[in-house]
């Protein structure tokens, strides 16, 4: 009996390391492309860590200080930024409104902030093209190809998902405190940034984070959207499919730098992650 | 509590400003081209209404955007199928503790935070012809050639394995989180009643998961159905339609060849054929509630 397990315990080990290794193996791939040049790149594929001895930077250097990808960087760290601090402040409020107050038809507004969440983006792909570059026009200023339009666009996804991440968390706030606040004189601002903000704060951080990492990762409205100034870094790396003889290291080194903001919120919400992804459905 | 709800109106009022303007416009914008004749290369570019059937009478004889739904359903149900049998084997293997686990499981996760497109990327580097170790590696081992620039069903089954490599962790995690708030009196009874391991795990296990995996299943089936990014980026949709899911046909059609009113009616289409899924699911999923109550 005591042997058996030994064996599974082992056994389930292998299995993970396996699976760890296939996790990674295609990701240090593309780290030792990014290091190094075309020709090291020709023939037989060397694994071996040769990034330890040299790199070769100028996958690097060359789009994003030589060529425009520093642009790309830039409008992705404002769109994300923007967007999440909007998605928060808005969910924030509208939370609170769908918790405490009692609002004839506020279930049914709940319900379709959630379908707004559920539809294929490609779907509006060809409305929302239309609607930015013909119709949304404040004389001569469009929302198409600027980051304004995108920042309000990734809030059909990230409103819905924030609303649900928070409205778990407020619900969760006792009434009684807030009324005990209003008694004393408190007005709705000083309720939401004394009482609600304070207790609501990891969740809060939270739903910020998942916005910021959704807005940084969305490419396929962000493509149809944008043509010249608001191109956001996966735009920019979908750039390299069309060229002919692809520049394989600088469209590693793209693909990575784009991670780096990914790999950090693994640290920070690993834990939340799972909850974040099927909208509070299974508690993680 | 606050006796007016002006307040709470005004509260909501943005929310709901920003949902109409670049959600609930976008769908009645769709729905009204949709009726029309409208190519803006054709020599008439101007919007043509031919009827209220117009552009759906031809959709629906459209062999082309029937097999994308068909494929894209097809590749949705052969990945789920997948990535369920392996994440539940994983997430039941992360109840038992063995060494290095928290590791194991936080390098897991790692995929689910990577952008699609950069999925893409870096499946691309990894299996490319003339770059990529997997089909040196095969060639070598095996002798099997991998190019799914020129082979269809290769490109297809590429792309499957990719969505395992990046969506596994999502259901290994989530089942992983309701297999671990599962009751654990059910079990010590069947214990006592001398079940084995098989045992309990169809006929306690498998029922009390019910719920979880059906959401599982809702949502990996929404977001298979939804597939362009990392398609786009290893295949392009090709070759020939081999990998082109509905959601690229649509591209296409729009961008490249700008047929506006038929793409709206595709639009449509493919939301309706989405939100009949999606509902289909959903009462499933009351009726499977109502009946625990």
């Amino acid at each position: 009996m005591k042997i058996r397990k030994v064996i599974g315990k082992i056994s389930t080990t292998i299995l993970w390391a396996i699976l760890t290794l296939i996790t990674l193996f295609p990701i240090y791939w593309m780290i030792l492309v990014s290091t190094r040049t075309p020709v090291e790149l020709f023939g037989k594929p060397d694994l071996s860590p040769t990034f330890f001895q040299k790199i070769h930077w100028k996958n690097f250097t060359k789009p994003f200080i030589d060529g425009i990808y520093s642009d790309y960087l830039f409008n992705s760290i404002i769109v994300a930024t923007s967007n999440a601090a909007l998605v928060t402040v808005l969910a924030l409020m509208a939370t609170y409104a769908l918790s405490r107050f009692k609002l004839p038809g506020s279930e049914s507004i709940f319900f379709w902030t959630m379908t707004n969440r559920m539809a294929p983006p490609a779907a509006f792909m060809l409305p929302l093209f239309l609607l930015f570059s013909t119709v949304f026009k404040f004389g001569d200023f469009t929302l198409f190809d600027t980051k304004i339009g995108l920042i309000l666009l990734y809030c059909v996804f990230n409103l819905p998902f924030a609303i649900w991440l928070l409205k778990g968390i407020i619900d969760g706030i006792p009434k009684e405190l807030d009324e005990a606040m209003i008694v004393d004189g408190a007005n709705l601002f000083t309720v939401l940034w004394k009482l609600i903000i304070p207790l609501a704060a990891p969740g809060i951080a939270v739903t910020s984070l998942l916005s910021f990492l959704f807005a940084w990762n969305e490419y396929l409205l962000a493509s149809t959207l944008t043509s010249v100034y608001a191109r956001t870094i996966p735009t920019g790396l979908s750039e390299f499919v069309t060229t002919t003889g692809t520049n394989w290291g600088t469209m590693a080194a793209v693909a990575l730098v784009s991670m780096i903001p990914a790999l950090i919120f693994l640290f920070l919400v690993q834990r939340y992650i799972v909850a974040g992804l099927t909208f509070g459905a299974v508690k993680g | 509590m606050f006796s007016n709800n002006k307040t709470g109106w005004l509260l909501l009022s943005p929310t709901i400003l920003i949902l109409f303007l670049v959600g609930l416009v976008p769908f009645f914008y769709v729905l009204y081209v949709g009726f029309f004749k409208w190519n803006p290369l054709a020599v008439d570019p101007s919007m043509q209404f031919e009827g209220f059937g117009y552009n759906y009478r031809e959709l629906i004889f459209d062999e082309v955007f029937l097999s994308s739904i068909w494929r894209s359903i097809r590749f949705a149900v052969v990945t789920l199928f997948f990535e369920l049998s392996l994440g539940f084997l994983l997430a039941l293997s992360l109840l038992s503790s063995f060494p290095l686990k928290s590791f194991f499981r936080g390098v897991h996760t790692l995929p689910l935070v990577i952008a699609p497109i950069v999925v893409g990327s870096i499946f691309k580097l990894f299996s490319v012809q003339g770059l990529g170790p997997l089909p040196h590696f095969l060639k070598d081992f095996f002798g099997y050639t991998l190019n799914y620039g020129l082979n269809a069903d290769q490109a297809f089954w590429m792309i499957v394995i990719m969505d395992i490599w990046h969506w596994t962790p999502f259901v290994t995690l989530t089942l992983l989180a309701g297999l671990s708030a599962l009751p654990q009196d059910p079990y010590e009874s069947a214990k006592i009643d001398g079940a084995n391991n098989f045992q309990i795990f169809i006929y306690i296990t498998i029922p009390m998961m019910v719920p979880v995996l059906i959401v599982v299943i809702f949502i990996r089936l929404m977001d298979s159905l939804k597939i362009v990014d990392e398609v786009w980026m290893l295949t392009g949709g090709g070759p020939g339609y081999a990998t082109r899911f509905t959601g690229i046909h649509i591209w296409k059609e729009v961008f490249e060849k700008r047929f506006y009113g038929f793409g709206s009616a595709m639009s449509i289409l493919y939301l309706y054929i989405t939100i009949v899924i999606c509902w289909l699911l959903y009462s499933v999923m009351v009726s499977r509630g109502k009946s625990e109550d």
